[in-house]
């Protein structure tokens, strides 16, 4: 697997996912300069990651939405090519319209940073292809603006779409407002694109990738992609 | 103008005019007003802080530069040091905390290591009203903004609750950062011809003259201190260091300086002192951001996020690329000279004309007269206390839901404690342990004080502030490293404050001392006081330690059913100072625990015997809240229940709640206790009961709770 | 000319505004029990080279289009005063 981590002003998880792709599926990934205009020949996966670009200044993500790699990724993400954004990276997505809805603050206003339990929706997308529908996956958030949101009719669209690919869930799987941490319209945690090929979600699977770390769940993120590309996946 | 109003003292004052041999003009004065403060010069403790041994066989670098350094193995080496921002933090809590966190990841940055780890005391008082609640939840907002944005994760710390901190807030802030040894970056390499080179934010007015702010006591009105707290950017942090470790990497820093209190002046005369050298500083070089600042105002200014660094001059172009990759601004300010002089040159006309010495190390010492305190001739007197067995209930529980000892993840769930992806035992546990990718080792780390000892018994408080941090490291399996510490007092010009401040420091000394433990950093912070009120003696202690790997860890909170409960150590623990008291009289008295160096080294030697041959599960040392609290705390981590059996002549409240001295729980396993008997035998050993399946934690004879109960209570 | 131009961005009706609902809990608790609703939004100042006030006014329109306001969830208004 070709990997390229994208790295704004103000990024803080990109060495992590490099760290967690390149030792859990042995991935060959290289950060990305914000400032490129073109992605690394043959890439198979762009991922956003967590942090606070542009000092979270402004809307979270919103200036990195504008970066000139976005054209690119863009282009790349029409062409069926895979692209991943984690917490900050799934708001630039938001902002950069590749994925609907809006980051918002969370309910109790303050930033949390705990392990969560996150329900697999969809298991036939590129990143969940090793999952069972409904596996309950052990990952943790840290975000002060996690509190995904959709006008009433979008949610509507994206349900019908079945574009929810992770619910916030108790332990055992159920889902109610006590699983939900920010306040997260319908518990979601994670969408994707129509296409199938965008993925953006709030926990970090990076920082649960290693067994020493307290779960290797998200490792399983890391997993499916790696055996659908094997597979000659496309989307 | 005159000495006294820049804070300098009349021997002062007639020091810097024979150093000079001539009056100092007003910008020259406003320096040495500064520089000379409290904060900077250190001038009432430097006699005080000798009595630290610095010395060790893993010390690469001791106090005296940004950071201490201790080796950590493979040609790895972690720097660290505590640092405290109280003053600014009473008065604007999120940005006092926010620019605290924001100064000692610099520091760590400035000795060319990689922030990666960051711990916090806090000392709050304890009676929840409006003013302290929004005092509080400005600070952790502050931390957890700041350290969050910048992606160094806050792992651990200790939050302390007493009414003589209300209204004086203590901040310490402490970075672990790790470096390589051939890389480390000093003070003393700047070189004649070098070029100053400013990066980072612009200069603007803030906090002029914070470091006198620092030395002097909060006015009833602290809100006319406002415009002396600095204003932190943790986006513009984040790009600093980056920028620098791409500097580092390219070889292109001969020296780097922070600049925290007193700015440009101090960084610039320190780096000029350590190596010998003079330097002069352009004003007229330096970007601003606020208009007409005259020299003095620039030279002080304490406008956060910037560093000096010194660099071959035919660098500079390339420093100059990198800094504006990084979105940062990037000034030739100044070059490094070899005459020894300070100057600030503002248009061609020197403004300030000092010898570097003179500037950070000229301030003669204080010796303030010290006395002891006629209140230790009678706070020994001890009082009985008796537990009648219908009491217990409502004791323990008053105890473990007490904010010293209750959950405190409404704090550490704010801090980003996992970013890095290195933090394998994180905040809420006795041992914060963070992994080292590097070289595969893991570095535990602590932070502690006993503020109530001090007061009852200052020599035997320092020790004991020592040793509260130092037990749960030996414990959990751990060689201890280093130490760092924040010494935070009321004025010492009272004699019988400074009385107490040498008595607790030659306390922590000694003890730091006899248990191999060199002190390669530190900070001091006096004049914690406002009218009517002084803050407890509190001398934070931060502890680094070393697993080699995680397999040597005895981890706390793991109970197993069917587990052997023991108590290694003294049966009874004190009640003098001890939150029981705390809670029953509203005031402390009588005497706390004594230090005795070969129990503790003893405690050391079968503790990591224990660890190393893993015939436990879990331990927990003793501390707040005594034995009973140790209990709980156990139960609710491990969600496991406990039957605890112990003889009537057992069942009083030295035993049940006596804090201090090496005391620790121990969860045996059941066919390892042999092995664990032999290690503690002779001294002081108690079976004290069972793990059980059933959720409830019963003391017999005494009263039975459910794990349900104690878990909400303490979670309250 | 130089325009001063008064941008203030809002929520659109029907997004939480949970720091609004936060604020509002809080002056209730101080006894404002009269404050019925607040919801809070931004104010942007801008100084804009421009030859004319509706060149101003559509080139801010294209600030915020572009970056200033996230259509999905906020709406803005635009108030110009000219400075000599």
């Amino acid at each position: 697997m070709k990997a390229c981590v994208v790295v704004f002003p103000g990024s803080n998880c990109d060495r992590d996912v490099i760290h967690s792709l390149s030792t859990r599926v042995k991935a060959n990934v290289s950060a990305l300069w914000y400032e490129e205009h073109k992605l690394p020949q043959d890439t198979d996966l762009v991922v956003l990651p967590g942090g606070f670009s542009y000092g979270d200044y402004l809307r979270c993500g919103a200036m990195a939405a504008t970066a000139p790699i976005l054209n690119a990724i863009k282009g790349y993400a029409e062409g069926g090519g895979l692209v991943l954004g984690i917490c900050n990276g799934f708001q630039i997505l938001t902002e950069a319209r590749l994925l609907p809805g809006a980051l918002l603050a969370n309910k109790n206003l303050k930033f949390i940073c705990r392990q969560c339990t996150v329900r697999a929706e969809r298991t036939d997308t590129p990143f969940t292809s090793n999952l069972q529908t409904g596996q309950v996956l052990k990952m943790p958030i840290a975000h002060h603006e996690g509190l995904y949101f959709l006008p009433p009719s979008d949610l509507k669209q994206i349900l019908a779409n079945k574009q929810v690919v992770f619910r916030y869930c108790n332990n055992d799987g159920t889902i109610d407002d006590k699983s939900n941490p920010n306040g997260s319209v319908d518990n979601i945690a994670g969408v994707i694109n129509k296409g199938g090929n965008v993925l953006g979600l709030m926990p970090h699977p990076e920082r649960a990738s290693e067994k020493i770390l307290g779960s290797e769940d998200g490792g399983l993120i890391w997993d499916s992609i790696a055996s659908w590309l094997k597979k000659g996946g496309r989307c | 103008m005159n000495y006294k109003a820049v804070g300098l003292r009349e021997e002062e004052y007639q020091a810097i005019k024979e150093l000079l041999g001539r009056e100092p003009n007003e910008s020259e004065l406003r320096i040495l007003g500064v520089m000379w403060s409290e904060h900077c010069s250190y001038k009432s403790t430097r006699p005080l802080l000798k009595m630290f041994n610095s010395e060790g066989k893993y010390v690469i670098q001791g106090p005296g530069e940004n950071a201490g350094i201790v080796d950590i193995g493979d040609g790895w080496a972690a720097a660290f040091k505590v640092e405290s921002h109280n003053h600014p933090s009473a008065v604007e809590p999120y940005q006092g905390a926010a620019t605290g966190v924001g100064g000692i990841i610099r520091d760590i940055l400035a000795v060319g290591a990689w922030p990666t780890a960051c711990l916090d005391g806090l000392f709050f008082g304890k009676t929840p009203r409006n003013s302290t609640l929004s005092l509080m939840d400005g600070i952790v907002s502050g931390i957890g903004g700041y350290g969050n944005a910048v992606g160094v994760p806050t792992v651990g710390g200790k939050t302390f609750f007493d009414d003589s901190y209300e209204g004086n807030p203590l901040v310490n802030a402490m970075c672990v950062g790790i470096v390589s040894q051939e890389k480390i970056i000093t003070s003393k390499t700047a070189k004649a011809g070098q070029l100053a080179v400013l990066i980072g934010s612009r200069t603007g007015r803030d906090g002029i003259a914070g470091a006198a702010f620092a030395s002097a006591e909060l006015a009833e009105d602290t809100k006319s201190s406002k415009p002396q707290v600095q204003i932190g950017d943790p986006f513009v942090e984040k790009l600093l260091i980056e920028c620098c470790h791409e500097l580092l990497r390219e070889k292109l820093i001969a020296s780097m300086q922070d600049m925290g209190a007193a700015g440009i002046t101090s960084s610039a005369s320190e780096i000029a002192a350590k190596s010998g050298t003079g330097i002069y500083i352009y004003a007229d070089k330096v970007p601003t951001r606020d208009e007409n600042m005259t020299p003095w105002e620039i030279a002080l200014s304490e406008s956060q996020e910037r560093m000096l660094v010194i660099i071959e001059p035919e660098n500079y172009e390339r420093v100059e690329k990198c800094a504006q990759k990084w979105l940062l601004e990037c000034a030739p300010i100044g070059e490094v000279t070899d005459d020894g002089r300070f100057k600030i040159i503002n248009n061609g006309k020197t403004v300030v004309d000092l010898p570097a010495e003179m500037v950070g190390g000229g301030c003669p010492e204080i010796h303030w007269p010290s006395q002891k305190p006629a209140y230790l001739e009678s706070i020994e007197t001890e009082r009985a206390y008796t537990l009648p067995q219908d009491a217990f209930r409502d004791i323990f529980l008053s105890i473990i839901s007490d904010p010293n000892v209750k959950d405190k993840s409404w704090i550490y769930e704010q801090y980003d404690h996992m970013v890095q992806i290195n933090t394998v035992v994180g905040p809420g546990n006795p041992v914060s342990v963070i992994r080292v990718k590097e070289n595969n080792k893991f570095l535990a780390l602590t932070m502690d004080c006993d503020p109530w000892s001090c007061w009852l018994d200052p020599y035997n408080g320092g020790a004991e502030s020592f040793l509260k941090a130092a037990r749960p490291l030996w414990a959990c399996g751990a060689e201890i490293l280093g130490m760092t510490d924040c010494l935070n007092y009321p004025s010492p010009e009272s004699p019988e404050n400074y009385w107490i401040l040498t008595e607790t420091v030659r306390g922590l000394a000694q003890t730091a001392k006899d248990m191999d433990c060199p002190v390669v950093s530190g900070n001091v912070s006096l004049y914690n006081e406002s009218p009517g009120k002084k803050i407890l003696p509190s001398p934070l202690v931060g502890l680094v330690g070393l697993l080699e790997t995680m397999e040597d860890f005895l981890p706390s909170g793991e109970l197993e059913e069917s587990d052997v409960l023991f108590l290694v150590g003294p049966k009874k623990g004190f009640l003098a100072g001890s939150l029981f008291q705390r809670l029953l009289d509203k005031s402390i008295q009588g005497k706390p625990v004594q230090y005795t160096p070969t129990a503790e080294i003893s405690f050391k030697e079968r503790a990591l015997r224990t660890a190393k041959d893993k015939c436990c599960s879990s331990v927990r040392v003793i501390g707040s809240g005594g034995l009973v609290t140790a209990i709980a705390k156990e139960c609710i981590f491990a969600q496991k229940g406990a039957s605890i059996n112990l003889k009537s002549e057992h069942l009083v409240p030295e035993v049940l709640f006596g804090e201090g001295g090496p005391r620790a729980i121990y969860s045996v396993k059941p066919d390892k206790i042999a092995i664990f008997e032999h290690i503690w035998q002779d001294f002081g050993l108690l079976k004290i009961g069972t793990v059980q399946k059933e959720k409830t934690l019963e003391f017999l004879g005494l009263s039975s709770f459910s794990l349900l109960e104690i878990t909400s209570c303490w979670r309250r | 000319m130089l325009y001063h131009i008064k941008v203030l961005v809002f929520l659109k009706d029907g997004v939480l505004d949970t720091q609004g609902k936060a604020v509002l809990g809080s002056l209730h608790r101080m006894n404002y029990t009269d404050l019925k609703d607040i919801r809070i939004g931004k104010y942007l100042q801008l100084w804009v080279e421009a030859s004319d006030e509706d060149t101003a006014r559509n080139r801010v329109k294209a600030m915020c289009s572009d970056l200033l306001v996230n259509n999905l969830i906020e709406d803005y208004t635009i108030e110009v005063d000219e400075l000599s």
